[in-house]
């Protein structure tokens, strides 16, 4: 296993570059100019250098190699500085938002948790809705409620969430005024009467957001179990007298579990990257909302890094659910 | 010794599994409201006995509902009417609970070894789970008894703590032939336990089987389209045919002069080994396809098939036929020379 995981590591490495370079030819070759949001009256030597500022004009190998330096040397070293107390990064250049004039890890840092309690809570109450309900729908099969729920998933997967987000407004917001329909960030939570406010105002992108992830998931699961459910396995178990929550909870659930459980650990990078059109909605200043504002404004080193972060993600969840398949799983096996 | 051996013939007398008018449909739903608009005739009333010690083969073609009857039988499947008793035992309609409790004294051998054994539970553990459930036994005695098992199917100790998938074909099938005897049962349902092994393990498995069953008295139900394997090892012979039982009878009268037409096309099928008899060897092809069991043909289920078909057999449905030692046919080719018997009889046990 320790090998399996060493080896791949190492061909992460190759792949990270490439995507990294990608990334960066992708939004080169893009149209656009950073410069184009300043005013018409800044005189154009002014604005060539401002252009020279911001390297603009150097050759894109060079943007490209900055950059790597920066992510991969500077930005690790302020890490350990930050964590350590040291100074091995004095004086060296971070990577820098051209939108917010201030390092990109910094504005990344304010907003991670924003996302992290919206976009990963509605993450695990939707797993937490999802696999009792495909667990239910797949043991009573054709039922009134697995109808109900392959009604409820459809709606889950078609209805997109700048819909079914607005219409939570309307109903819940506007003609019901339980829930705030705009999230506030500035809100800190001290006290039980901050906490409710805060959980009030969480509860729409939430439930948005999670009516999609338990769509996928409780068909996933559903579908999971129905195919050990006709495993013979299941009818040794029953023949050997098991009771049938032993049967259905131990030897069927602990089987169709191995394939959700991946998908669950694949799904996570979705997480950090934010739910851009739920964010917008309640306007969440999350990750995914900082991506979009930094598309629009053409802040490229922003988009760059962003992307390249979630590109490490996907890569690592990757390994990561390739993992816990050879954990669950004693036919895997990566010796 | 003389006294046992009596004392186990009186016992005999009495037979260890009474099947009566077994029925098992699988109910077909369909249309816009998914409607029951018919049911699949799987198993349509049939009846027999099996004696302690005895071994009733069970053969007939693919689809005829084979299967099915040793799940029914075990109530592997809830039974759409008839009754099973099985050492007294009424099994066919008890609650689930009772059941469950009954469970220890019947049990069943799986055809795909590979399938019916949980891919994450290792040897010990799936032997071992129907002792936690069943019996109270401390952790050295639970120990002991899993090792007692996987020595007498001839399993090597030190596999206990592996994977079902880190065995071969054979070895899985001992796991799940030692899974099966963990609690003692009387009655086992052999469910084509050979047919997916190859022909060199599936003799060390037929033979093992047999050697437990002398040891441990065991009854079986054979269930098999090896006509030859059911000639080794089993003591009767029921034919089976689209969910019916045509023929039933003693190993060596079956084989030796079929009287159903069916079993007559059946085992002219078998080959032999004999190649100056099997030069001679005529085998009966039958016309046309098994009908579906949905939609049984009126009167007798093989008139559609038969090659001896007469006109009541498209009218009435044949009566049982009693030839003596437990020889039963249905067919209307007997009716005439034969009184019908409503009650089936176990054979004796042949040695």
């Amino acid at each position: 296993m320790l090998t399996f995981i060493i080896r791949r590591l190492l061909t992460a490495i190759p792949t990270l570059v490439l995507i990294s370079l990608i990334i960066f030819l992708l939004l080169d070759l893009a149209p656009g100019d950073p410069l184009a949001d300043q005013p018409l009256s800044i005189p154009p030597e002014v604005r060539q250098r401002m252009r020279d500022a911001l390297g603009l004009d150097s050759p894109a190998y060079i943007r490209y190699l900055l950059w790597a330096k920066q992510f991969f040397w500077v930005e690790p070293l302020y890490f350990i500085d930050w964590l350590a107390g040291t100074n091995f990064a004095d004086g060296m250049q971070r990577i820098v938002s051209w939108q917010f004039r201030a390092p990109v890890f910094d504005i990344i840092v304010q907003r991670i948790p924003q996302t992290l309690w919206v976009v990963g809570l509605a993450y695990l109450v939707g797993v937490m809705i999802a696999l009792p309900i495909g667990i239910i729908s797949a043991y009573k099969q054709y039922s009134w409620f697995d109808q109900l729920g392959t009604f409820v998933s459809m709606i889950g997967f078609s209805v997109p969430p700048f819909f079914s987000g607005v219409l939570m407004i309307v109903f819940f917001a506007i003609m019901l005024p339980w829930f705030p329909s705009i999230y506030d960030t500035t809100l800190v939570v001290n006290d039980f009467e901050s906490l409710g406010k805060q959980i009030r105002q969480m509860t729409l992108p939430v439930l948005v957001l999670s009516l999609q992830t338990t769509a996928q998931l409780s068909r996933f699961m559903r579908a999971s179990m129905l195919d050990n459910l006709n495993h013979d396995y299941v009818r040794t178990a029953r023949a050997k007298g098991m009771t049938e929550k032993v049967v259905v909870l131990v030897h069927v659930l602990r089987n169709s579990l191995i394939p959700v459980v991946t998908v669950i650990a694949l799904g996570i990078p979705s997480i950090f990257g934010g739910a851009i059109i739920t964010e917008q909605i309640f306007k969440v200043n999350g990750l995914g909302q900082l991506l979009i504002t930094a598309i629009y404004a053409n802040d490229l080193p922003m988009v760059q890094t962003l992307a390249f972060i979630f590109a490490v993600l996907i890569v690592a969840c990757n390994l990561i659910a390739d993992m816990l398949y050879g954990l669950l799983d004693p036919r895997i096996r990566y010796d | 010794m003389g006294d046992v051996q009596t004392g186990m013939e009186a016992k005999a007398a009495v037979p260890l599994v009474k099947v009566r008018d077994l029925k098992m449909y699988f109910p077909i739903h369909s249309g816009l409201f998914r409607t029951h608009v018919g049911d699949i005739k799987a198993v349509d009333g049939i009846s027999f006995d099996i004696m302690p010690g005895e071994t009733l083969g069970l053969v007939g073609e693919s689809g005829c509902g084979k299967s099915t009857v040793g799940r029914a039988i075990l109530r592997l499947y809830d039974v759409t009417a008839g009754t099973v008793e099985i050492n007294g035992f009424e099994i066919a309609h008890v609650d689930r609970d009772s059941l469950r409790s009954k469970r220890p004294m019947m049990q069943m051998i799986f055809q795909d070894p590979q399938a019916s054994l949980n891919p994450r539970m290792t040897v010990a553990s799936i032997i071992g789970e129907p002792l936690d459930e069943h019996m109270k036994l401390s952790g050295d005695e639970r120990l002991a008894r899993i090792y007692e098992l996987m020595d007498w199917v001839g399993l090597n100790r030190e596999f206990a703590k592996r994977y079902p998938h880190e065995f071969s074909g054979g070895q899985r099938q001992r796991i799940g032939i030692a899974r099966a005897l963990a609690l003692n049962p009387k009655f086992i349902v052999c469910d084509e336990p050979i047919a997916a092994l190859d022909v060199s393990i599936q003799a060390q498995v037929v033979n093992l089987l047999e050697e437990l069953q002398t040891r441990l008295n065991l009854t079986y139900l054979f269930i098999s389209h090896d006509l030859s394997m059911v000639r080794h090892i089993a003591d009767r012979v029921a034919v089976m045919y689209l969910g019916r039982i045509v023929e039933i009878a003693s190993r060596e009268k079956l084989f030796a002069d079929p009287l159903h037409p069916y079993s007559q096309a059946l085992l002219s099928a078998v080959p032999e080994p004999d190649p100056e008899s099997e030069r001679n060897r005529r085998p009966i092809v039958l016309q046309g396809d098994v009908p579906s069991p949905a939609n049984p043909p009126k009167g007798c289920n093989f008139s559609t098939r038969c090659p001896k078909v007469m006109d009541i057999c498209r009218q009435q449905e044949p009566g049982v036929f009693d030839f003596g030692e437990g020889r039963q046919v249905a067919c209307h080719l007997y009716s005439e020379s034969m009184k019908t018997t409503a009650e089936p009889t176990g054979g004796e046990r042949t040695n």
